[in-house]
């Protein structure tokens, strides 16, 4: 066991799949020797060398495409957008070409591939360094899209997504860089698909993804301590979706709430209440409820970034006025 | 620097290369006549003049190289060696097409050929190609990514970052615009900062200025085969401007009516083939043997019609198939 820092658990997960199999590679702006802006490659280069571990210019399309390219002739590449808001820029590359070409070829082509990317707000960086674009990639048939909340999940899902034959969107939440859990030794391989169930309780069900985990976690033992139990779900995957838990959490409580960074419109929030009432709408008690960034760039001032982004303080307040207590 | 080598080719190789544009022209001939009859729907882009790009690259790569294709892309695509039949029923969206008539005129790929897809945004494919060739750099195995595209495409992001992770890394990537003088209903030259929009852009990568007469086959050989072996021999990149023209317009919905008439006679008399027929009998070919291989290709197109024909139309059990590595299309448990 040992103390990891989110940050740290990138880098173990990566190097923990380049010592099992040589085809894996990494590219990136400034994640050689740097070890990468946000500090998520350190000690990549010094394993690997600068073959498996490479800088690349300031050229989104070109990494994406080499990510690409490769995987298309059997490497396994895990490539970094540095900040997902850059997605932009190379969102061609993503969701014409990597996204569409297995289909398109009838089969002929796998994408082994993985995106990494800093998402999110949190950091005071100001609208283009802070969004959250899981919905933006979770609405692209053919990717899978993966937002851990911890360091074990971390290694866990980096180390299924690159072993995944998939092109896998693998979001990093900012704001979580520097959170720390005690993480066994040893390979870690989870699975894609899955939700976590990471709390029971009898009075309403909670589901977050990435950065809103830990802040719905305490939410929910403030919650408890008022007397509302609360479920907390990870989704940790968008694509593929665990709806099989979610619905079973969500009729176990008779109410969901869903707690989201992305921005409201099309969040993806919404799909799930869509799922949830067609399927389980007679479980429900109560309407559901969406906690979400409001529809709005982020802004860059601490005191109105906090306002913007869902906290503690919002998911128990909209809980609490929710369930008329 | 201009190139008008003739090449070392012998006249079997060289009837090859007859056999093969006569057989890209034909086909593209065909298909448009199947536009007609409403057995082709949606769009084509077609390559009718530019033959000679196709079949001289071609004929300089190996089988394990790589080709990466636009969006007119059938020349390329049959070049390589796909056979007609696969081609034209993916144009008519029968199951026996190439992708089972998932793909499309635009989106021609044969793994097996080498094929490596035909894409439709303009650029993207650059990136791409990069990506195979440093796939092909990192596995040792000396394969040849070789990348067409049009002269629009030198106007986007794509192909500059393409041009420049290529260099930097130096990688086994041969970049080929094909100069038709037309940006789709555009005069190139109206929207480009430089008359050569390719080889004048060369310079900014440090790679050679490279212009090579796209009708004269044996011309684009000689150019291909120097790049794809300096590729190979791990010198780097390399980007090539061919010039040629195309006969009709940019894609089936146009006539082409933008071009001056006297423009398109002057291309026309420099049409690949005839030129390359005539070169063939100063040669020593006889009339006889070239004759014999155009019908012998008229039969083949004709046998593809009919087998495409007769293809099935595809049925549901393709429509939710092959997202996935898995062969399916599911997204949630």
């Amino acid at each position: 066991m040992a103390q990891l820092t989110f940050r740290e658990a990138i880098s173990r997960g990566i190097a923990q799949e380049m010592r099992r199999d040589d085809t894996v590679l990494a590219i990136g702006e400034d994640i050689g020797a740097a070890g990468g802006v946000f500090k998520g490659t350190v000690g990549l280069f010094e394993e690997f060398g600068p073959v498996r571990v490479r800088d690349t210019p300031i050229s989104e399309q070109a990494i994406l495409g080499a990510a690409m390219g490769a995987a298309m002739t059997g490497l396994k590449p895990i490539a970094e957008i540095m900040f997902s808001d850059f997605f932009a820029v190379c969102w061609d590359i993503v969701v014409n070409e990597i996204a569409k070409s297995r289909y398109m070829t009838n089969g002929q082509m796998t994408f082994p591939l993985v995106i990494r990317s800093g998402n999110g707000g949190g950091l005071r960086f100001g609208a283009q360094h802070s969004q959250s674009v899981e919905n933006w990639a979770m609405m692209v048939p053919g990717l899978k899209v993966v937002v851990p909340s911890n360091a074990l999940d971390v290694i866990g899902l980096m180390a299924a997504a690159v072993r995944d034959p998939d092109p896998v969107i693998f979001l990093e939440a900012k704001s979580l860089y520097a959170s720390k859990m005690e993480v066994p030794d040893g390979d870690i391989v989870d699975t894609l698909g899955s939700a976590k169930v990471l709390r029971q309780g009898g009075d309403a069900t909670l589901v977050a993804l990435g950065a809103m985990v830990p802040k719905t976690l305490k939410a929910a033992e403030e919650l408890a301590a008022a007397g509302i139990d609360c479920t907390v779900v990870d989704v940790r995957s968008l694509v593929p979706l665990d709806t099989t838990t979610i619905l079973r959490e969500v009729a176990a409580t008779g109410r969901l709430f869903t707690v989201e960074e992305n921005p409201r419109l099309c969040g993806w929030g919404g799909e799930l209440s869509s799922i949830v009432s067609e399927e389980a709408f007679y479980d429900l008690d109560g309407p559901i409820v969406r906690i979400t960034t409001p529809h709005i760039p982020l802004p860059a001032a601490d005191a109105l970034e906090d306002m913007a982004i869902p906290s503690v303080e919002r998911i128990v307040a909209t809980v609490t006025t929710s369930m008329g207590a | 620097m201009t190139t008008t080598t003739s090449t070392a080719l012998d006249l079997d190789a060289k009837l090859e290369l007859y056999r093969v544009q006569v057989a890209l022209r034909q086909f593209e001939k065909r298909a448009y006549d199947l536009f007609l009859e409403n057995y082709v729907k949606g769009t084509s882009h077609l390559s009718l003049g530019q033959e000679a790009i196709a079949a001289g690259f071609a004929a300089a790569m190996r089988s394990d190289d790589y080709t990466f294709a636009t969006y007119r892309g059938h020349a390329h695509t049959l070049a390589r060696g796909v056979p007609m039949t696969p081609v034209l029923a993916e144009l008519m969206g029968r199951t026996n097409g190439l992708m089972a008539g998932k793909g499309g005129s635009m989106h021609l790929t044969s793994v097996e050929h080498g094929v490596m897809g035909s894409y439709a945004i303009i650029g993207a494919h650059l990136p791409i190609a990069c990506g195979a060739a440093w796939s092909a750099q990192y596995r040792g195995t000396d394969q040849v990514a070789v990348c067409f595209f049009g002269d629009g495409s030198t106007n986007i992001g794509a192909f500059h970052e393409a041009l420049n992770f290529a260099a930097i890394w130096k990688l086994p990537v041969v970049f080929v615009c094909e100069n038709n003088l037309w940006m789709e209903y555009t005069r190139t030259t109206e929207i480009t900062a430089v008359p050569n929009p390719a080889a004048d852009r060369a310079s900014a990568y440090g790679l050679e200025s490279i212009i090579v007469d796209g009708n004269d086959v044996d011309a684009v050989y000689a150019v291909a085969s120097a790049a794809i072996e300096r590729a190979r021999a791990g010198e780097g990149p390399s980007l090539i401007e061919a010039l040629t023209y195309r006969h009709g317009g940019h894609s089936r919905a146009d006539p082409g009516k933008y071009r001056p008439d006297e423009e398109v006679a002057q291309w026309l008399a420099k049409d690949p083939i005839p030129m390359y027929h005539a070169r063939l009998l100063a040669e020593g070919a006889s009339e006889e043997l070239l004759v014999q291989i155009e019908l012998e290709v008229a039969a083949e197109v004709d046998r593809a019609t009919e087998e495409a024909k007769a293809g099935p139309t595809p049925g549901a059990d393709l429509l939710m198939k092959d997202v996935w590595a898995d062969g399916g299309s599911a997204w949630r448990n």
